[in-house]
């Protein structure tokens, strides 16, 4: 299990947990439901929001915010 | 016979071609306001749907479900949760992105389990095609018992089919819910039907979960003992519920949705955003954009603006020579074609930059913008998102403002609102031309128009003092309320002309129309106000100068300084004299109170009056004399203070009546006109002493 905001640019996970309810709600009404397919894709400069694919489609959160969701790693396909 | 009205809301994600679909619909029969006392969040519009029915259809904002993160998705919500609302539809359309079907879905299931009749429009099925992503639309709409129509709203395609769709709708049976939310809290939403007294269990369900939903008394009290008798935590139930809505979701897209490899599409995004979203040229691209947007506003705009200045002189001079001499050709030469010549002129520029700003969120641009400096501006107590009513500022602070509603935090979002209007907008924009026109050559400067580059000086100014006010506000503003940047960073998309065009004939119709009302009553207002005296203090003069030379220019002028317009700006005279402006820039400042743009009509207006040979108004104001040196009276002191003044203070009266609408205290209109007016002030103040 990792947090999502170590994640490298190009990694590829699942979506497991989210550790704050408000923040959870948020994003589970954005499709980022547990087993949902993500992949890191960009990450803004200066430690800014990270980019992940999210049912395709690119989804911005703060970096901090990222670093409350917890991530199952797959291994490429 | 009378025909049949009916009324259809619009809704879905942002980004899902929304908008494209309202234009597809209405064309040009839309009612947008952009001022006080006229609904602003709703557009509405017209739609001719068969021979004996009309629509009114009705565009809420982008919202990503019923449970509302930010305002603009809680306008959404009241409308289409409160049957008792005035544009409660008859049938709502949900427009969801073919390349989006997941997350698209979500907001209209939830639609459906609310009982409303409801059509799915799914759009840009051709990029979905591009991107190896085929829906089997029939499997769909079986699937969802609903009625599925593929539309592409952009080329105006399967616009009648979906029509017919809407019609069918009307009269549609309620059918079963696509969850049953009775069945996961059993016992419990029967309950919370009786206590709100309606039978519709998602909207209790809603309810239950403290969705405040608009047109009900709701009896708080009970519901949250009915959430304990249960032992239901409302933020828990809604998570379980969104949870189970996806996974049933998540079914019907596996049956229907075939997915194969992406080609091109997300590639040419990918790369695209490889050089727009790069640590470093990420900042230069977009400072060199805003540097070409200011260029371009100044130099592309100039022709047509030279046209329009000739027409005007031109017609000035038939009016005054058709229409009999006297007291009426006077006042409509001097008094109101003076003045809207004044405001025409600017129609160009104003043109240029609502299509820069149109065109720059069209394409997704703003999003990646939005992006790059959530960072930097939440170091200032600002939003990622807030560079999107940042840049709006530069063409008007009244939209720029209500478009703060995305962002959800109430802090972030009251400091963007306060520092806005410091942006410099369109209606500054007249001012700025005006004056730089007179006091800097048009000359290049390294290659680029001198004129554009103080312009965006201006900007620039403008631009900083908003940071550094919201940086100061962010630690007076207490909150203790999360702040968020959750947001979907759209794939590129060439922009839809026809809606880039709309935006534009909109923006200049509010422009010419409302700003106009204003500028022909105040020019009126003017003219009576310098063309008379109290007493018999012009036949005084006119006795006083008799027979000696010159007399017509010393009569003029001496009358206007007589008159009751003369007699307000005198009386001002010492507050502003520190600042290098007379007592005439006196009169503009205290007309251009109601409007910036107000100016450059009464500084016209108040040139021409006495004047009786007709000039752009330029080449007067380059006339006008100090009266003490003799030298020309617009020097650069005079006009870079002047400028300042304007770049500052808050004079315009519907960006105050928005902010009070916005905040719902007139506390935060009164800090803001406050603020900036002291600002004006001394930055005038400071650079006139300096300068001169």
């Amino acid at each position: 299990m990792q947090k999502l905001a170590n994640l490298a640019i190009g990694t590829k996970g699942e979506m497991r947990s989210i550790s704050d309810s408000d923040l959870e709600q948020k994003l589970l009404e954005m499709g980022c439901t547990p087993g949902e397919k993500i992949e890191v894709v960009r990450k803004a400069p200066f430690g800014g929001p990270v980019a992940i694919l999210v049912s395709s489609y690119v989804l911005t959160i703060r970096k901090e915010d990222a670093m409350k969701i917890d991530v199952k790693l797959l291994k490429d396909d | 016979m009378t025909k049949r009205q009916i009324k259809i809301a619009l809704a879905g994600n942002p980004n899902s071609g929304k908008t494209t679909l309202f234009n597809a619909f209405t064309g040009l029969k839309q009612k947008v306001g952009n001022y006080p006392g006229i609904t602003v969040e709703k557009k509405t519009g017209k739609s001719t749907f068969s021979a004996d029915i009309d629509a009114k259809i009705i565009d809420l904002p982008g919202a990503y479900s019923l449970f509302p993160k930010s305002l603009d998705e809680e306008v959404s919500q009241q409308v289409l949760c409160n049957n008792t609302d005035e544009d409660y539809p008859n049938v709502t359309v949900i427009i969801a992105d073919a390349t989006n079907l997941r997350r698209s879905i979500f907001l209209l299931t939830q639609v459906i389990d609310l009982n409303m009749n409801v059509v799915l429009a799914l759009n840009m099925v051709d990029i979905a095609t591009k991107k190896g992503i085929i829906v089997n639309v029939d499997l769909l709409s079986e699937a969802l018992g609903i009625q599925v129509v593929a539309i592409n709203a952009r080329k105006r395609k399967g616009i009648d089919s979906l029509k017919e769709a809407i019609v069918n709708a009307l009269d549609e049976k309620p059918r079963k819910p696509f969850l049953d939310v009775s069945k996961i809290f059993k016992g419990v939403i029967e309950r919370a039907n009786e206590i709100r007294g309606i039978e519709n269990n998602y909207a209790s369900f809603l309810s239950l979960c403290k969705q405040k939903l608009s047109g009900e008394v709701i009896n708080r009290c009970a519901l949250n003992q009915l959430c304990k008798k249960h032992e239901i935590i409302p933020e828990r139930a809604q998570a379980k519920e969104t949870v189970k809505r996806y996974k049933a979701i998540d079914k019907i897209i596996l049956s229907t949705v075939k997915k194969g490899a992406p080609v091109g599409r997300y590639q040419f995004t990918k790369r695209v955003d490889d050089l727009l979203i790069h640590p470093v040229l990420g900042y230069v691209v977009f400072l060199s954009i805003l540097f070409l947007l200011f260029q371009a506003v100044f130099s592309w705009s100039a022709y047509p603006m030279e046209l329009i200045d000739g027409l005007f002189t031109d017609l000035s001079i038939w009016t005054a020579n058709a229409m009999p001499q006297g007291m009426l050709n006077d006042l409509v030469v001097n008094g109101i074609l003076a003045g809207l010549g004044g405001i025409v002129i600017f129609v160009p520029q104003i043109a240029f930059l609502f299509a820069f700003i149109a065109f720059l969120e069209d394409t997704g641009y703003m999003a990646r913008v939005s992006f790059i400096t959530d960072k930097l501006l939440r170091g200032v107590g600002l939003n990622g998102r807030s560079i999107i009513p940042l840049l709006s500022g530069a063409a008007c602070a009244v939209p720029a403002i209500m478009s703060a509603r995305t962002i959800s935090s109430w802090k972030e979002r009251l400091i963007t609102i306060m520092v806005t209007p410091l942006m410099s907008c369109s209606a500054r924009l007249p001012v700025y031309t005006l004056i730089i026109a007179m006091i800097i050559p048009a000359e290049d400067f390294l290659g680029f128009n001198l004129q554009g580059l103080v312009l965006m000086i201006f900007y620039l100014i403008g631009f900083v003092s908003a940071i550094v006010v919201a940086y100061l506000m962010k630690f007076i503003i207490k909150s203790q309320e999360r702040s968020y940047y959750i947001m979907e960073m759209p794939s590129y998309k060439i922009p839809d002309w026809k809606t880039v065009i709309y935006t534009i004939v909109e923006k200049v119709k509010v422009f010419l129309f409302d700003a106009g009302k204003i500028i022909i009553a105040v020019s009126i207002v003017l003219w009576f106000l310098s063309s008379f005296a109290p007493g018999n203090k012009f036949e005084k003069i006119e006795q006083q100068w008799a027979g000696k030379s010159d007399a017509e220019m010393h009569i003029a002028a001496d009358k206007l300084e007589a008159s009751y317009a003369g007699m307000i700006g005198k009386t001002i005279e010492p507050a502003i004299k520190p600042l290098g402006f007379d007592w005439k820039i006196g009169i503009s400042l205290i007309t251009s109170f109601a409007a910036r743009e107000v100016f450059v009509g009464t500084m016209s207006t108040i040139y021409s009056v006495g004047d009786d040979n007709i000039q752009s108004i330029q080449e007067r104001l380059k006339n006008v004399k100090n009266q003490d040196t003799g030298k020309a009276f617009f020097t650069p002191a005079v006009g870079v203070s002047l400028m300042l003044f304007y770049a500052f203070a808050m004079q315009c009266m519907s960006t105050l009546a928005i902010v009070y609408r916005e905040t719902k205290h007139w506390k935060w209109p009164t800090i803001q006109f406050l603020y900036m007016g002291v600002l004006a002030y001394l930055s005038s103040f400071i650079a006139y002493q300096i300068l001169s």
